[in-house]
């Protein structure tokens, strides 16, 4: 079974669905008890930082959350906030502090160019720099949907990059923790794919 | 690269998905869940459901169709119509809206975009803005289905939204809507050049050279209804068009 952490961050109705579209059990919840049964977890999320790691905390998830993922070693998929949170720290609104299960910062878009708008929204190519198995049968640079204003900037190399001014992660792996900064759930068929992958993902080290 | 977005936009009324020529004279054009699954098959990128129901009862049914498409079409689903509230938002985020079009309440409420800007995220946060040309040939921001005159300049209006946290601004010319005429270009481009956050043209495309304009005029985006309701162009054709006209699109 597939939990989808339910934080009070966005629409969960979309991940949830798309999920069960590809043959997930799914139960959306925010229990610490469903998150310990989980066999896969899932982070979606949208709105402020800040805001997503108070929620977190204040339902008691954030060290059960580190049980689960680095203890157990459950596979893992951070989406879009989902991703972020995974930090050492962001930069949105202030300083906050994350999960810090990924060694890397969240910083805001800045352009020069005008041309180039902020929040970055739309369908733009991701390009894969390692092999993955949540990549299988998707092409090199397909289009993914993005919509967000701010994005992770890793100390190790990123599984996926995009281009929006310059490269950023698009993609992120980690042993048993996998994210993406786009929504595979809002992505048509790459992205369905992208869950399938992650529901016959088992990661060597879980 | 990121690609120009083509958005069908679907306008409900009362239960039913109709089509209107500057916001009147409104024709029913088929069942939104059924269109909603074609513009996917075709690889729409992005889909705008308007509601302009008078009665609740009415925007009921909104909330059941937007929920029948998120089950289905997994692809960014904006929704708007009658919003006035943080409760409206996140009543038709948890129907399986990604974002929320917020138009009339925006003006007589600001501080509505503020507080749903900082709750959900700028991102999720669309302010539509109607516009017509006055007699003395100035443009005007209209609000409640282009009924009442607000006397707001639209680039300062859109600018001011920016500011309160929009995150993406969707312009519509109320004297383009349905006609099929093309957009309005000067429009748009005042407004794409005021703010630094996308903008969503609406308003008049009937010929697939229309979209090129609005995109070389600064939308990010191009939203339409009448060209795919009542010519034959559909998603696909707009973006082997735009393709072979250098835009970047999704292949």
């Amino acid at each position: 079974m597939i939990v989808v952490i339910d934080y009070g961050m966005g629409n969960l109705h979309s991940i949830a669905k798309a999920l069960e579209y590809v043959g997930a059990e799914v139960l959306v919840s925010s229990q610490i008890q469903d998150v310990k049964r989980a066999d896969k977890l899932v982070l979606p999320g949208i709105g402020a930082f800040g805001d997503g790691i108070v929620n977190l905390r204040e339902l008691g998830l954030e060290e059960v959350l580190r049980e689960e993922i680095v203890k157990k070693a459950k596979p893992f998929l951070g989406i879009c906030l989902g991703m972020q949170l995974l930090a050492d720290r962001s930069f949105e609104f202030g300083e906050h502090k994350g999960l810090g299960l990924v060694r890397g910062d969240v910083v805001r878009f800045k352009f020069e160019d005008a041309k180039l708008r902020v929040p970055h929204v739309g369908w733009n190519n991701v390009d894969f720099q390692r092999s993955s198995p949540l990549f299988t049968g998707i092409k090199d640079h397909t289009d993914f949907y993005f919509v967000h204003s701010y994005h992770f900037v890793p100390k190790e190399p990123a599984a996926a990059s995009c281009d929006y001014g310059g490269q950023f992660a698009a993609a992120l792996q980690q042993d048993n923790i996998f994210a993406t900064q786009f929504h595979p759930e809002k992505s048509q068929k790459a992205g369905l794919k992208l869950l399938q992958n992650f529901l016959e993902w088992s990661p060597s080290n879980a | 690269m990121l690609k120009t977005r083509i958005i069908p936009s679907l306008l409900l009324k009362d239960g039913r998905m109709v089509k209107s020529v500057r916001f009147g004279g409104y024709r029913d054009v088929g069942h939104p869940v059924t269109t909603a699954k074609i513009y996917d098959a075709q690889r729409a990128d992005e889909l705008i459901f308007l509601d302009i129901s008078a009665s609740r009862e009415g925007r009921r049914t909104l909330f059941d169709y937007v929920r029948q498409v998120a089950e289905e079409c997994f692809m960014p689903l904006g929704v708007g119509g009658g919003i006035t509230s943080i409760e409206d938002i996140r009543e038709l985020l948890k129907s399986g809206a990604d974002k929320v079009v917020i138009n009339t309440a925006a003006v007589e409420n600001p501080e509505l975009i503020r507080k749903a800007a900082s709750r959900f995220g700028s991102s999720t946060i669309v302010v539509s803005i109607d516009v017509k040309k006055t007699p003395d040939g100035k443009y005007e921001v209209f609000t409640r289905g282009a009924t009442a005159a607000t006397g707001l300049d639209p680039v300062i209006w859109a600018k001011e939204a920016q500011n309160l946290g929009a995150g993406e601004i969707l312009i519509t010319s109320v004297d383009q809507e349905g006609t099929l005429a093309g957009y309005d270009t000067a429009l748009i481009r005042s407004v794409a050049e005021a703010v630094s956050i996308p903008v969503i043209a609406h308003g008049g495309a009937g010929k697939l050279s229309d979209f090129k304009e609005a995109i070389a005029a600064g939308a990010s985006a191009v939203a339409a209804a009448s060209i795919f309701h009542f010519t034959d162009q559909s998603p696909i054709k707009t973006r082997k068009y735009l393709h072979d006209a250098g835009v970047s699109v999704r292949v």
